[in-house]
């Protein structure tokens, strides 16, 4: 059976389907954004970036942007009734200090304890950029990566121990990936989910990972 | 009496030392004080030390004072943006120093600054690249309550340059939406601080409940005319460009 990879939307879906009511939740640059679209209904969660927004809302209609409301990749945005502004030393300290419930970020590498690489690639001559990923990797009471499993190449990007430059240790509670869900523990990388189409152990190969222990999987045939 | 506003850019920037360190405000180009920026261009000090979440968009603003090759080094978070070609370039010629600093650390070392803090341990960056001294030696660290910690100091700052919606005489501020940003910590941390603003109104028009900025941390206030907030980032570089591929075909 071929394997149903979860689209970019698909991906956002399944992590959205996580979050709670009353969610205080920072969304990472890139895809992470997306996961704002698919929240279940019912559900209130409140937005918070990093450049002092908390209560954002989507993005302007076109012509009604105002780039004094920007997002934390310089988009514009909206506030919704409630919302709130204040400054960058607030806004961390609501990151760092454990405020924030979720923060859902990027990932080059996350390995099977935890530790997340998302800043670098540590090529030489590269120019290093940082911003708000440190802060917030260790900073929320849960952080959740949003990536491929594999890179373009093939290569799993979850893996025993990061080669990149590291952003956290041991902070990445979760990770969301097109083909299963993974939860890392201190004693290893615990299965989740994983879509139709894959067994446990293409997926456990794929990786060059083993599992320390399973929750239920009803989509395994393992 | 207090008047501490100003009738230009120059009288409110007045003398600024080469070899200053000077904090600008502003992410991405939210908050970004241009007018005042011009100032210090014009005002000419050299070998400065910058610090500022990012390093210039296109070839005004920050990237023009770099450009003018009045900077030594810059502090900062995120140099590295799509239009950042002017920081690129002085960097990768090796004219331009860069400290990196996550952005929570950045904007926390600026507040001890302004609150009299002599250091802090802070968990960001523990085990990461960015816990270590320019010259390549570790930070100081601590095992706290179960927790590992990096020793990080204050910056300070001689000059502030920050751009509000809304001041008065005493210097008390008022900010605009996510242009805020850097701008209520700058001007704690700075020996002098400079703030643009669009209205300037009389003294008791500020609801005291709403003063985001109390005027004792503002030592200048000049107004500049408004004019609406351009975008920048990735964003807007991407659309440019989508257009620009939409046109060519």
């Amino acid at each position: 059976m071929a394997i149903h990879k979860r689209s970019k939307d698909e991906l956002a879906k399944r992590v959205a389907q996580d979050m709670f009511d009353g969610a205080y939740v920072n969304l990472g640059i890139g895809m992470p954004t997306l996961v704002a679209n698919h929240l279940p209904p019912g559900i209130e969660i409140v937005l918070h970036s990093e450049n002092g927004i908390l209560g954002m809302g989507p993005a302007p209609a076109k012509g009604e942007e105002d780039y004094d409301l920007i997002n934390a990749g310089k988009q514009a945005v909206t506030l919704l009734h409630g919302g709130s502004y204040f400054h960058h030393a607030d806004s961390f300290a609501m990151m760092r200090a454990g405020h924030l419930d979720i923060c859902v970020l990027g990932g080059f590498q996350v390995s099977v304890t935890g530790d997340l690489a998302n800043w670098s690639t540590g090529e030489p001559g590269a120019i290093p950029a940082v911003g708000g990923a440190m802060d917030l990797a260790i900073g929320a009471k849960q952080t959740w990566v949003m990536m491929d499993l594999l890179t373009k190449q093939g290569a799993s990007k979850v893996v025993p121990q990061c080669t990149y430059p590291l952003t956290g240790i041991a902070c990445v509670k979760r990770i969301y990936t097109d083909m299963a869900t993974l939860e890392c523990t201190p004693n290893g990388l615990v299965l989740i989910d994983l879509v139709d189409g894959l067994t446990k152990g293409e997926l456990e190969g794929l990786m060059g990972v083993d599992f320390a222990y399973n929750f239920d999987q009803p989509h395994s045939p393992d | 009496m207090i008047n501490k506003i100003a009738d230009s850019v120059a009288q409110a920037i007045g003398q600024v030392a080469d070899g200053a360190t000077v904090m600008i405000g502003g992410f991405g180009t939210a908050g970004i004080p241009d007018e005042l920026i011009d100032g210090l261009i014009a005002q000419g000090a050299k070998n400065l030390t910058l610090i500022n979440n990012n390093a210039g968009n296109g070839d005004t603003g920050l990237a023009a004072l770099l450009k003018a090759r009045r900077v030594k080094k810059i502090i900062c978070s995120f140099p590295r943006q799509t239009d950042s070609h002017v920081f690129d370039a002085l960097y990768r010629s090796g004219e331009l120093e860069l400290e990196l600093v996550p952005q929570g650390n950045l904007a926390e070392r600026i507040r001890a600054a302004g609150a009299g803090i002599g250091a802090f341990f802070t968990p960001t960056a523990y085990g990461t690249a960015l816990a270590k001294n320019a010259d390549g030696t570790p930070k100081e660290t601590r095992f706290i309550n179960g927790k590992h910690y990096v020793l990080e100091y204050p910056l300070h700052a001689d000059l502030a340059l920050v751009k509000a919606e809304r001041g008065d005489r005493w210097g008390n501020l008022m900010f605009r939406k996510a242009a805020r940003n850097f701008g209520p910590i700058m001007a704690m941390a700075a020996k002098h601080s400079v703030a643009s603003v669009h209205e300037v109104v009389s003294l008791g028009q500020l609801d005291p409940e709403h003063i985001v900025t109390p005027g004792i941390f503002v030592s200048a206030i000049v107004q500049i005319e408004r004019r609406a907030t351009q975008g920048g980032g990735f964003k807007a570089v991407a659309q440019a460009k989508q257009e620009q591929a939409h046109g060519d075909t």
